[in-house]
């Protein structure tokens, strides 16, 4: 029987996530005191070593990510991702509502290994709750002088998605519209004000405190060798249990929906389910036996992305559910480069035809067109994905649009 | 220097080039929409896109930096299908009415569907409705024509530090816009048409030159500015021997004052060529009416004052002011008139129009 | 009510805050109107035409003026498969306005929104961003008779 792993779970609801007291009481800190102590450079090669992998979605190594950071350019800056707007997905907000103070040392073991005095969490627009927790939070580490000389300041968003991307992001704390740059360079050398900028999401920072007091080995003997550690998943559609697990990344799909899950609602059968959120692969039941570390969720064509799974029984409407996912995508493409301004659009269009029967043989090739172009030539990570919904279901799923033509 | 291939054929560039012009080196032509040279880039049309062996995506090849070993296809077949696509999205959104449109025959979306045969789009649907009536006398703004590549945004901002428009809105609802999506006359625009300039299609044109002639029906005279002394070249457009509106020279070398810019007065003053009230001779004031005069009674008329002036007056009852329309060499000569020839130092200018 | 210019001179100093100062006179007015937006621009040294530009591309942000509640109800995907469609059509159908609109009285305007991450409790909703879960369309009555 699969069970959840706690670890950056693991005092929840036990302490005040606000208080610094608290989180010090069951241990807190003590990361960022061990890497203080160290030179800046072991500290990478430490959190290299452990194998640490981005947890919004792109799975880089996060100490490989640092070193490319030159030293000598000042000032630096530290920014937290907290602008999970993957539909579907909600552990970086569970993360700061059950452990922000983690979060907040997490930022502070980066800006030491990396040589930054100021960090930003940007925080989504839709979570203006953890904007007041947060800032409780640092004022709290502050008062109990943990943070040093490291500021950490909270920026909101406000309603886009595609901010979740790291240049977007960086954009709209400069306070412009959240267009992605293109890269490169990338912001680890020319990121926030054009100054070398380190972005990690919020479970990656939330990971750090626990590799330095453990070690770096520790860390890499949990769950899959190439993307070790635990993973905080959030489940929904027709699970029994909508909620929120930690697991080791070597559990497989089958036990987190079956066994963690509790199985799909009303004892139907399992259609489809879609990983890593909403511009996620859609995979049929065969593959349920897959681990959903990186690797292998790739080994499917599938993406671990934020970590979502979104289960689908037997009576949904497939081709329904994925005109809605292309709604999606029009809504929160940014509109700078053609083929996701104008391909989020028309496939929205050529979805909603095929989704009310009225679709042809020849809307599904043009889907396919252009979802591959789509895929190619879009500027950021949001075209790039938005075709990955309708290709996979297209191809795993082929028969239930087919059935909907004239 | 970075050594890589395009097409097959090896280019040597300094490091930090960008993947286009080394392309453009190669000799290979590449399509683009949003770049401009005089602009920052933005790397956005993705008209540009190459394939770059070892690479998942394509690279947009305007804001790639070349790499060593670089193994670069400019017109494979997935490039073409590629910009196919594209260029079918954006005839998608593009008011299509080239027999009566102004930009006919200098319009890049025509040119490369020409190029590449994409005659209609399979992605055509439900069309943009943005155009709105913008009472300005200058500026035509079809936006239903308007592919979104920000040239006019980026000119408006970085040539003319105008920042009258902006892209408003998001994904397919973006558009380019003034403050609050208003007209431009109460934005900050000049009026100085450099977004019509750079504009690539037929979303901004000339409100003056409309339905007086296509690029390719009139003749360009490529001479300088009258308006100030500043020097710009500007190019007349010329149809059955009348001026039909004024374009600029965007080469350095034969624009070397003004690299394309202008005023509004170089860009759109110039119907005045044409005016029936504009003077063709001399007028001579008599009894309080105006008569025509020949230049020879004109000129004897006004040296036989100045002379019996000065003769009763003296020099500086005399004061010359010279014109900023007029050049810096014809501004010489006006002062060494007015000191040598009649001996005052009342001599002043215009300084503007 | 705040005004304006004080409520945008407390962000001027920070660098890029335009966005945080359009959230606090959103706060206030429940949109931004035009002329707070053009002391904005005026204030982070962006022309009135870009402050625009920002302000139209972020969804939580509005030019328009709006009610004094403003109910988004989540049409993502999750919530959709839990009701999220006949939740909104009730919502429609109770307040007698369309998605977008506002009722007569000013009260409430309806908008649609994506994933607001509360996907524990599909479908969802939220009322001035307090999200509301597992809202059928039986309890809105209930729900919104404590928004005066």
């Amino acid at each position: 029987m699969a069970q959840e792993m706690r670890i950056l779970l693991k005092h929840a609801d036990q302490i005040n996530p606000e208080s610094a007291e608290d989180y010090i009481r069951v241990g807190g800190y003590k990361g960022l005191e061990k890497a203080r102590g160290m030179d800046p450079r072991a500290v990478i090669e430490e959190v290299k070593r452990s194998g640490l992998r981005g947890r919004g979605g792109a799975g880089f190594n996060t100490g490989l990510k640092w070193s490319f950071v030159p030293q000598d350019i000042e000032p630096k800056f530290v920014i937290c991702n907290l602008d999970e707007g993957e539909p579907g997905t909600y552990k970086d907000r569970i993360i700061v509502e059950k452990n922000a103070q983690a979060v907040l040392e997490g930022m502070a073991i980066c800006g030491h290994a990396i040589g930054s005095k100021k960090g930003y969490i940007y925080c989504r627009g839709e979570y203006p709750h953890l904007v007041q927790l947060l800032n409780k939070a640092i004022a709290s580490a502050k008062a109990c002088g943990v943070l040093g000389d490291f500021d950490i300041e909270v920026r909101m968003g406000a309603g886009a998605y595609v901010c979740g991307d790291e240049t977007a992001l960086i954009e709209s704390i400069e306070g412009h519209r959240g267009n992605p740059r293109f890269k490169p360079p990338f912001p680890g050398v020319a990121g926030l004000w054009g100054k070398p900028t380190v972005v990690n999401n919020v479970e990656t920072f939330a990971c750090l405190p626990y590799i330095l007091v453990n070690g770096a080995d520790w860390f890499a003997g949990i769950g899959a060798p190439n993307y070790p550690g635990t993973k905080i998943l959030t489940l929904t559609g027709d699970v029994v249990n909508r909620t929120y697990v930690e697991v080791p990344t070597n559990v497989t799909l089958r036990e987190v929906i079956y066994e963690l899950g509790g199985g799909i609602r009303g004892g139907k059968k399992l259609k489809a389910v879609q990983v890593g959120g909403t511009s996620g692969a859609f995979i049929s039941p065969e593959y349920l036996d897959t681990q959903i570390d990186f690797d292998s969720m790739a080994s499917i064509s599938a993406t671990l992305g934020s970590g979502a799974i979104f289960a689908i029984d037997e009576t949904r409407d497939i081709v329904e559910i994925v005109t809605r996912i292309s709604r999606f995508f029009e809504h929160e493409s940014c509109g700078q480069c053609t083929p996701c301004r104008e391909g989020t659009f028309r496939t929205r269009e050529i979805m909603e035809r095929i989704s009310s029967g009225k679709g042809s043989i020849q809307d599904l090739k043009n889907l396919e067109l252009l979802g591959k172009v789509m895929k190619d030539t879009s500027l950021c990570g949001l075209g790039q994905a938005a075709p990955v919904p309708i290709l996979t279901t297209l191809k795993n799923f082929g028969h239930e649009y087919k059935r909907k033509l004239i | 220097m970075i050594t890589l291939t395009v097409d097959g054929k090896q280019v040597q560039v300094p490091e930090g080039t960008m993947l286009l012009e080394a392309c453009q080196l190669a000799g290979a032509d590449i399509p683009t929409l949003c770049y401009d040279p005089d602009l920052k880039r933005v790397g956005s049309c993705r008209m540009c896109v190459v394939e770059v062996e070892g690479r998942p995506g394509l690279v947009a090849s305007c804001v790639t930096p070349v790499a060593n070993g670089m193994i670069v296809h400019t017109e494979s077949p997935r490039v073409v299908e590629a910009r196919k696509v594209i260029l079918e999205l954006l005839l998608a959104r593009h008011k299509l009415e080239c027999h009566t449109c102004e930009k006919n025959g200098n319009c890049l979306l025509q040119d490369y569907c020409y190029r590449y045969g994409v005659t209609t789009s399979r992605f055509s649907g439900e069309m943009p409705k943005f155009t709105k009536e913008d009472p300005n006398p200058f500026i035509e703004r079809d936006y239903d024509k308007c592919i979104m590549c920000t040239r006019c945004v980026r000119a408006c901002e970085q040539i003319t530090g105008a920042k009258a428009i902006s892209v408003a809105y998001r994904g397919h609802h973006a558009k380019i816009a003034t403050a609050f999506d208003g007209n431009l006359a109460d934005s900050t625009c000049a009026f100085c048409g450099q977004c019509l300039m750079v504009c690539p299609v037929g979303a901004l044109t000339s409100k003056l030159s409309k339905g007086k002639g296509r690029a390719y029906e009139v003749e360009k005279v490529r001479t300088i500015c009258p308006y100030c002394g500043t020097g710009c070249t500007i190019e007349l457009n010329v149809k059955d021997n009348k001026v039909v509106g004024v374009t600029s020279v965007r080469d350095e070398e034969l624009s070397p004052v003004n690299k394309g810019a202008l005023c509004v007065k170089g860009r759109f003053g110039w119907d005045f060529i044409n005016s029936p009230e504009r003077l063709t001779t001399p007028l001579i004031k008599e009894n309080g009416e105006f008569r025509e005069a020949s230049w020879d009674e004109a000129l004897d008329y006004i040296a036989e004052k100045l002379k019996a002036i000065k003769s009763e007056y003296g020099p500086d009852a005399i004061a010359v002011f010279s014109s900023a329309r007029a050049t810096n060499e014809e501004n010489y000569l006006i002062q060494k008139m007015a000191r040598a020839a009649i001996g005052t130092n009342n001599i002043d200018h215009c300084a503007r129009l | 009510m705040a005004n304006y210019k004080e409520i945008i001179a407390t962000y001027k100093d920070k660098p890029g805050g335009i966005i945080e100062a359009f959230h606090a006179i959103q706060k206030e007015f429940n949109y931004i109107p035009e002329e707070a937006l053009r002391e904005a621009a005026k204030a982070f040294g962006l022309s009135e035409a870009e402050a625009f530009g920002v302000a139209t591309f972020y969804s939580y942000f509005s030019v328009k003026k709006r009610g004094k509640y403003i109910i988004r109800v989540c049409t993502s995907a999750p919530c959709m498969v839990a009701g999220g469609d006949k939740l909104l059509e009730a919502l429609e159908n109770y307040l007698g306005i369309k998605l977008g609109e506002t009722t007569a009285d000013g009260r409430f305007t309806l908008e649609a929104t994506e994933c607001v991450g509360q996907c524990q409790g599909t479908p969802v909703i939220t009322i001035n961003g307090k999200p509301i879960p597992e809202v059928t369309p039986e309890r809105i009555p209930e729900i919104l008779s404590s928004y005066k």
